[in-house]
């Protein structure tokens, strides 16, 4: 605390800078960062994503619109529909007509076709006139609740093959709406009630397998923190979360232990209980009646990040994953800087992603999580409570623009923004890690 | 089951008994007291205009400890507001507090749960910690005027019960609140003198 003061003088200048960079937004194509001295200004070329198109498949249609779909949501290619499809411009007797995809400006071509109890998947490089990588997938029912997963797992490889990163369309969301905590694939499909009617159930967080997802019944004014399988079966509740309000929690990487806030009459506090032995909650702050709370583990489960209240309004700070170093991350101008909450660290731990309050509205910010750059992401109408997809380039959030509150999906390095939709209004999103097949049920 | 005759016997007895039973052991007679001289007494109309007025002052007073009764408890789950943002308690709000501090001071099994509660415009789950803040904020308060901790309970509810649910300042305002809930000890409020 005593070293505060000092290091918000040196790091208001930081966010100064970046500030008279300006928002990103869906229209932006550059961005300048201030570095050290020297602006550096980066170029975001959407025009520049390679086109792929996807062959029309016998027998495969609803695959074959999944695997689309799936590419055109990863922001990674420039997807090419094709005008009379199924009328012969495919591939015919095995062999696939180069030429015509070329013509349309895809550099990459994607073949389904059925093969045994699955599909084989090629992907074509137009430009080569060659194939460039095949694999035989399994593939369920169409009618069987993991078919979709299964489906989306093919696009992520797709994307692998084609980029050298895979893409994130085999992961799914939890939200909650009305009181109830639902899950939604990528995609915006599948939407699945997890917790039943008459409840307020709050703050999901999903298990880094997938398993699981803990949340908070709040009840009385007071809540446990239950962690629950996915597949069904009762729920446990988490060590220290009996008495009083808990809220906020976050799985370590390695899926044993949990951080949450605990809150009672002497303020709000973060800890950290070990889940797998179900045991031990560690208190790892203390605010003496200020508030710490919203944890989320750094990739590596060596340090948290989290919402403090310590200086005045909430803003974001970091800390050793057993509770020592608490230091500042996010820059803040005090007494002008707006409150800055829900901090969730990025996949590749490069970034903590948080809102923060800009004239009365949050938006969503990045923090550079060695060099305590901020940077702003959206700048129009209300956007929070941001979550991270699987390839650590997209993100939901929580956004106003259609008059209800549902969850968006922006792409940071392109800035292109979709709706996730959901029957009603939506909140708290948590995005999942990519899901394996045991993942699948429920 | 069929009684058998000497049952029967013995249930006849046993009732005989039962309606005998005043008188069954002899006691002596008490002697008669001589009938108290009467007083005079007033005229019929009179004793029904006492015994009128009599009625309703006890109507009356029984109304208005009821209403006094009602008003204590009115002052005890009388809310209090915050600005945004914050948990401190408003001077204006002080006042309010120590008539809760009196009103618990002479009515000692009295016990209160303290909610609180945010408007809808912070993060969800900050909301969450700062209605907590703002609970603990005026169970503090109450402790300091003398109030046993142990009397007083605090929750929260965040932005999850607004009692307006416009979407405007004035609604904000109102939201942004702590409610009083008297959960023992309510039945039977005196007010401090």
């Amino acid at each position: 605390m005593s070293r505060l003061p000092q290091r918000i003088g040196a790091l208001g200048f930081v966010l100064a800078a970046s500030a008279s960079a300006g928002p990103l937004s869906a229209q932006d194509t550059t961005k300048a960062i201030d570095n050290g001295g020297v602006r550096v200004i980066l170029e975001y070329n959407p025009g520049v994503r390679p086109g792929i198109v996807v062959l029309p498949a016998t027998g495969l249609d609803s695959a074959r619109a999944i695997v689309q779909r799936d590419l055109d949501y990863s922001d990674r290619f420039e997807v090419v529909t094709l005008s009379n499809e199924g009328g012969g411009v495919g591939s015919e007797g095995g062999g696939v007509s180069y030429g015509i995809y070329k013509s349309l400006g895809a550099a990459f071509g994607v073949e389904l076709t059925t093969a045994g109890g699955g599909v084989m998947v090629r992907l074509h490089d137009v430009t080569a006139g060659r194939v460039r990588n095949q694999q035989a997938f399994t593939l369920p029912a169409t009618t069987d609740p993991s078919f979709r997963l299964e489906v989306h797992r093919i696009a992520d490889e797709v994307t692998r093959w084609a980029t050298g990163t895979p893409g994130a369309a085999a992961s799914r969301l939890l939200l909650v709406s009305g009181g109830r905590i639902y899950q939604i694939d990528s995609d915006g499909e599948g939407l699945t009630a997890l917790t039943p009617a008459g409840q307020t159930a709050l703050s999901p967080a999903w298990s880094p397998d997938g398993q699981r997802f803990a949340y908070t019944i709040l009840g009385n004014g007071r809540g446990g923190v239950t962690v629950q399988p996915l597949a069904g079966g009762t729920g446990v509740q988490a060590p220290g979360t009996a008495a009083a309000l808990n809220i906020t929690p976050a799985f370590s990487p390695d899926g044993r232990l949990l951080a949450y806030a605990h809150s009672d009459e002497s303020g709000t506090d973060v800890y950290l209980a070990n889940i797998a032995d179900r045991c031990c909650a560690q208190r790892l702050t203390v605010g003496r009646y200020a508030d710490n709370l919203s944890p989320t583990f750094s990739p590596d489960g060596r340090r948290i990040a989290f919402v403090s209240t310590r200086a005045g309004p909430p803003q974001i700070y970091v800390m050793a994953a057993d509770g020592t170093d608490q230091e500042l991350l996010a820059p803040f101008d005090y007494g002008a800087t707006g409150a800055s909450n829900a901090p969730e660290w990025s996949p590749d731990g490069a970034n903590v992603v948080f809102h923060r309050e800009v004239t009365g509205s949050p938006q969503i910010f990045l923090v550079d999580a060695t060099g305590r750059r901020v940077r702003q992401v959206t700048s129009s109408g209300r956007n929070e409570d941001p979550t991270w997809a699987p390839d650590g380039r997209h993100i939901a959030y929580v956004s106003d623009r259609s008059g209800l509150r549902q969850l968006w999906v922006i792409d940071i390095e392109t800035g292109r923004v979709r709706q996730l939709r959901t029957p009603g209004a939506a909140r708290l999103p948590a995005w999942s890690r990519r899901l394996s097949r045991a993942a699948a049920a429920p | 089951m069929r009684a058998t005759p000497s049952l029967l016997v013995l249930a006849l007895v046993g009732l005989f008994a039962a309606c005998g039973g005043k008188s069954a052991p002899e006691q002596p007679a008490p002697e008669p007291t001589p009938a108290p001289t009467p007083a005079p007494a007033p005229g019929p109309s009179d004793a029904d205009e006492a015994a009128r007025r009599a009625r309703e002052d006890s109507i009356a007073k029984a109304n208005q400890m009821a209403e006094a009764a009602r008003a204590v408890a009115a002052d005890l789950a009388a809310m209090i507001n915050f600005e945004y943002d914050q948990a401190a308690i408003r001077s204006t709000d002080q006042a309010v507090l120590d008539r809760k501090a009196a009103i618990l001071a002479v009515n000692p099994n009295v016990r209160l749960q303290i909610s609180g509660h945010a408007d809808e415009r912070g993060s969800d789950e900050y909301n969450l910690a700062l209605g907590n803040r703002r609970a603990a904020a005026a169970k503090r308060y109450l402790e300091g005027k003398g109030i046993d901790a142990a009397r007083m309970e605090v929750v929260s509810y965040g932005e999850e019960r607004p009692l307006n649910t416009g979407h405007d300042e004035a609604a904000y305002a109102q939201n942004r609140r702590d409610e009083f809930q008297v959960t023992a000890g309510g039945d039977r409020l005196v007010a401090p003198q």
